[in-house]
């Protein structure tokens, strides 16, 4: 049962996937005109850095799985920041009737 | 091939499809309501990912928090901001995406080649397996306590200003006797802070 990672996928599978993931939110963070789709993609940034502390953990580090207690601590820190943002966000709301990312440049020079 | 390992590469294609095109939807879609949704379903399937990677504590962690708590507040923000709203057409908003794509294109033929380039010592030390649940709780509680409890209290402290943050507006005379009320630092009655300058 040890053995069942058996390296039959090989760990840049794993890491290009965790690359494409994190572009594609790179990118819907640049370009989401609605602040809750910025979340979003800040989620899924935050996923694809999970995903390669797990398959560093479990390809290279053998028994000290710290790369899993690194994605325990990922997954809180995130789940603040998302309940953070979300409460920013509600706030904004309220007081600019409006959730479009443009609207927002009051800090603009 | 074994049975076993085909099963494994099968499943990881499948998981990483989804993941990709769920990703893809994510931000690609114009219904917000689909795009949470959507989202639901990455988060499942990188805890799906975790299960391949034999650590099944932090995909019951991913499930619990990611699906079951971050989503879900995603889904109730959607639903107190929802409002039909049509975004004004910006100049130059195709050049923005196009720029921000040739970006973000680089940034991902760099990562990959990163990825396929570099010599990772593979196959390491071999992997802990089943027993990886005991061993996170051996180092949340020994070489992680600090970072363990930096992280309740950083749970807390994000509890706390979510609930300001979001509070509503509040009454400043009590309801029962009429008197009003002081109601000190943290509540405030609602007035626009910002200006909207778009208006006038």
């Amino acid at each position: 049962m040890v053995e069942s990672i058996n390296y039959q996928i090989p760990l840049s599978a794993f890491l290009v996937l965790a690359s494409l993931l994190f572009c594609i939110g790179v990118w819907g963070l640049i370009n989401s005109r609605n602040a809750v789709r910025v979340l979003m993609s800040i989620e899924l940034m935050l996923n694809a850095v999970n995903i390669n502390l797990m398959s560093f953990s479990a390809y290279l580090d053998g028994d000290l799985i710290r790369g899993q207690v690194f994605s325990v601590f990922v997954i809180t820190v995130a789940a603040a920041e998302a309940a953070v943002g979300l409460a920013i966000l509600l706030s904004l709301y309220r007081n600019r009737i409006t959730i479009d990312m443009e609207n927002f440049n009051l800090l603009r020079w | 091939m074994t049975i076993a390992a085909s099963t494994e590469l099968i499943c990881f294609v499948i998981l990483s499809g989804v993941i990709i095109t769920g990703g893809l939807g994510v931000i690609l879609l114009r219904n917000i309501v689909y795009s949470a949704f959507l989202l639901g379903g990455v988060f499942m399937a990188v805890a799906g990912l975790y299960l391949l990677l034999n650590a099944s504590f932090v995909a019951a962690a991913q499930i619990l928090v990611y699906v079951g708590a971050v989503n879900v507040l995603i889904l109730f923000a959607i639903m107190l901001v929802n409002k039909k709203e049509d975004l004004k057409p910006i100049k130059g908003l195709q050049v923005r995406r196009l720029l921000s794509g040739g970006v973000c294109a680089g940034l991902l033929a760099l990562l990959i080649r990163v990825d396929l380039t570099t010599p990772w010592p593979v196959p390491g030390p071999k992997a802990i397996g089943e027993k990886a649940t005991e061993r996170i709780g051996e180092h949340l509680f020994t070489d992680y306590l600090l970072p363990f409890e930096l992280a309740s209290v950083l749970l807390l402290m994000a509890m706390i200003g979510a609930i300001v943050l979001a509070r509503r507006d509040v009454l400043l005379t009590d309801v029962g006797t009429g008197d009003s009320v002081d109601q000190g630092l943290i509540e405030k009655p609602i007035s626009p802070l910002l200006i909207d300058k778009s208006k006038s």
